[in-house]
């Protein structure tokens, strides 16, 4: 066979298919019409779910009506809590982001339209499952009704940050609200929620975990790690990734959703696996309720990708418009998922324009409140921070002598 | 490489610009894609053209091909440049930041800085990774960090640190240029401007410094010569990045006739000229960000202490970054300021 038969080889580097100036070809995304995707047993085998990671879970259709196998009989109150917890994500991150503008704190990451993937999940599990989040999954928070002066205090990182100014605002740590400590460095929590997963298995108990990973850091091995542990030990964990279409810049056909997507992962790795509308409230805790409930029974692991968009900015310090379309989220097929709950609530009856709008205030008064009083304690612009000499403590768990040396030298 | 020198190409030479630190990293990697073997990856680098901008333009010049986005997997970075390095390209590869190299790290230290050696020279890494270190942006403790010990300590690695322009752009030349696998630590607060450690100050943009005049095209600044940005008689400060600029400022603070000498290259390093300026002034001080223990610091006074024993007059100071994680809120107490930096300038002036 000769040489020349062939044409000089090529390296392919994915596209988005919008750029700024020309508008995206959501079709990529291959959706399914709500009610349509099948619902399997909660014992079943990995390679049986090839099909719902190709397809797209959806509960709620255009006019807000619950269809299909997913559609569960919830609770209305359940709903408005999540509707509650939605907004006031919503809400607290627009707030936020302007104290950012104003300097009071350094940094901030919102969570835009990414709200109902952490709120329904979070309703769906015991308060006692551990979440290993990323630093968009305030959602969560908020549905566990963490104190907004507390998370508040940890942006400023003043006086009563509970993290004693150690953390980038935002990389909270809530223990007590099941909610683990964010790392700046992506993926690591992936896997070490599968050992949180395993210990709950080793110690006979029966909380489970649950994982948070961006579709762009799936590409870092701790994410294949956690596939590989989950599996060989049918580690009760659900493990989440958020597909918001981007990493900053970068399209999710860099983190390899070109020709697969990222549910299809786990199904490779043995894992039952599921690929689910992210900003289908309804969807999202019909999935997360099921995916529990394999792990609470011993099932096993269990991947779910939610497709979602992520609206604003990466964090306060990117500008979306050099890389994308400025008004992409207007033409993201999925929509926007405080919108489609409050339509399916008012279709039910047990929503209205005038109960949003006066919940809507009322959240925004409290978060306001919650601001004031935290601003009480400090700001990092005002300089009412964590001493200095706290900055030496918790390195270990009793102090040695290097560091109360140095701590000495820098005359704390 | 010791048939560098720092000479500029006399056709190019006379067209020079001021440029940041960004534009001038830009520049070098702009000429160097003029090379058919060098290709840049890394992530946002491509349409973007990175978090801080270095490469941007780059791709829409030189096509996809050559300058493109990298999954999020440092370790996939590193691992797939080394296979390019030893196909016979030259991989430029952006670390977000040098605080997310460590997935990379066994690729780094097993593979890449030892690839000559196992195959007798058979294979070589002919790569350079660019990544934005230190502090002093609030950047908490997964922005701030300066790992340059933890690659001066892996035989096979050279570690570069540029401190202004001029010198980022030949040096990253040089690296590129470079049969060894360099790692290329940017201090990200020197980006945009010289900074002293004085934060409370108005920020100084680069125009108004001489290292910002950059030569718009080809030269080189060598890998193993330090400069002396300041020189003094009285004590000897070895130092490097933007620490700087801490060291100069802290010299005129404090009144005391500082020689301050910024390495550029961590390792291999200009021991010469480190020796030749402690055997003059008798005293030394050591500074950099990073944290103290086996900081590189504790190399240099290594050295100091063996080649220049008997003519030190005073025991050497360091002043480094404290032995904790980064803070956040309190980047300030953490960072060797003019104040730590003049105190121990003062103390090796009392012996
Ligand atoms: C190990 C590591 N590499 C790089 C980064 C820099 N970084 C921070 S966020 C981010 C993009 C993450 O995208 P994705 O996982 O999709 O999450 P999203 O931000 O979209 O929620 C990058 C590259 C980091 N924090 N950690
Ligand atoms: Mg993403």
């Amino acid at each position: 066979m000769s040489m020349n038969e062939y044409a000089p080889l090529r390296l392919h580097v994915p596209e988005p298919t919008g750029r700024p100036g020309c508008r995206t070809d959501f079709s990529y995304l291959h959706l399914s019409d709500a009610g349509q995707v099948r619902k399997p047993a909660l014992d079943v085998e990995a390679a049986d779910t090839a099909d719902l990671c190709t397809g797209l879970i959806r509960v709620l259709d255009g006019q807000g009506q619950a269809l299909g196998p997913w559609a569960e009989d919830i609770d209305p109150q359940l709903l408005r809590q999540g509707m509650r917890a939605m907004l006031k994500t919503r809400i607290f991150d627009s707030r936020m982001v302007t104290a950012q503008r104003q300097k009071k704190m350094s940094f901030y990451m919102q969570s835009l339209g990414e709200e109902a993937i952490g709120s329904a999940q979070a309703l769906a599990l015991n308060r006692s499952d551990m979440c290993f989040p990323t630093y968009r999954q305030q959602s969560i928070l908020m549905a566990r009704d963490v104190s907004l002066v507390e998370m508040i205090c940890q942006l400023l990182s003043n006086e009563r940050d509970p993290l004693k100014g150690r953390q980038l605002p935002i990389m909270y740590s809530v223990r007590e609200a099941g909610f683990f400590t964010i790392s700046g460095n992506l993926a690591t929590q992936f896997v070490q929620a599968v050992g949180w997963a395993m210990a709950s298995a080793i110690k006979g108990d029966t909380k489970i975990a649950s994982a948070w990973i961006g579709d762009g850091a799936t590409a870092e091995s701790d994410f294949h790690n956690a596939l590989t542990f989950a599996h060989v030990y049918r580690a009760p964990v659900i493990l989440n990734v958020v597909n918001n279409q981007w990493a900053i810049s970068t399209f999710q056909a860099i983190a390899g959703g070109e020709a697969s997507t990222f549910a299809g992962r786990g199904v490779g790795c043995g894992i039952a696996s599921l690929r689910v509308d992210g900003n289908d409230f309804l969807a999202v805790y019909a999935a997360s309720r099921w995916a529990a409930e394999r792990a609470r029974r011993g099932l096993g692991p269990s991947l779910i990708e939610w497709v979602t968009y992520r609206a604003g900015p990466h964090s306060t310090s990117d500008d979306p418009s050099k890389y994308r379309p400025a008004d992409d989220w207007s033409h993201f097929p999925l929509g926007d998922p405080i919108a489609r709950l409050k339509q399916h609530l008012i279709a039910i009856g047990h929503w209205s324009d005038d109960e949003h709008a006066a919940v809507s205030a009322e959240l925004e008064a409290e978060v306001l409140a919650a601001q004031k009083q935290a601003e009480q304690y400090g700001t990092l612009a005002n300089g009412h921070i964590p001493s200095a000499a706290s900055m030496f403590e918790d390195v270990y768990k009793d102090m040695p002598d290097h560091l109360r040396r140095q701590r000495q030298q820098l005359g704390v | 490489m010791n048939d560098q020198t720092t000479s500029l190409d006399p056709r190019t030479a006379a067209a020079t610009s001021s440029m940041t630190m960004i534009q001038a990293l830009r520049s070098a990697m702009d000429i160097m894609l003029g090379r058919d073997d060098v290709v840049i990856y890394g992530q946002d680098v491509g349409y973007f053209g990175g978090v801080f901008r270095c490469t941007e333009g780059l791709q829409n010049k030189y096509g996809k091909s050559r300058v493109f986005d990298a999954p999020i997997s440092e370790c996939g970075i590193v691992g797939t440049a080394v296979g390019m390095g030893a196909y016979g390209l030259r991989p430029v590869v952006e670390i977000q930041f040098a605080d997310y190299v460590y997935p990379a790290y066994d690729q780094i230290v097993s593979e890449m800085a030892r690839l000559r050696y196992r195959s007798a020279g058979e294979f070589i890494s002919p790569l350079t990774l660019r990544m934005p270190c230190g502090g002093g942006i609030y950047g908490g403790q997964t922005h701030s960090q300066s790992p340059e010990a933890t690659f001066t300590q892996v035989c096979g690695l050279r570690t570069v640190m540029p401190s202004n322009p001029y010198d980022a752009k030949g040096l990253l030349i040089a690296s590129i240029e470079c049969d060894d696998p360099v790692i290329f630590l940017e201090p990200k607060r020197l980006y945009n401007g010289p900074f002293d450690g004085h934060h409370d100050r108005p920020v100084t943009p680069w125009a108004k410094h001489p290292q910002s005049s950059v030569p718009d095209g080809y030269y080189r600044v060598p890998l193993d010569k330090a400069a002396i940005t300041r020189p003094g008689n009285e004590v000897t400060v070895l130092t490097y990045g933007t620490t700087v600029y801490v060291a100069q400022v802290a010299a005129e603070e404090s009144g005391v006739d500082a020689e301050v000498i910024d390495l550029r290259s961590l390792w291999p390093l200009d021991l010469d000229t480190i020796v030749a300026s402690v055997q003059k002034t008798g005293r030394c001080v050591v500074v950099h960000e990073a944290t103290r223990t086996c900081g590189f610091g504790a190399e240099l006074i290594a050295l100091v202490q063996e080649h220049c024993f008997h003519h030190l007059e005073a025991p050497i100071e360091r002043v480094t970054g404290w032995d904790t994680p980064y803070p956040h809120a309190q980047e300030w107490a953490y960072f060797p300021g003019p104040s730590r930096v003049g105190a121990a300038l003062k103390k090796v002036m009392e012996v």
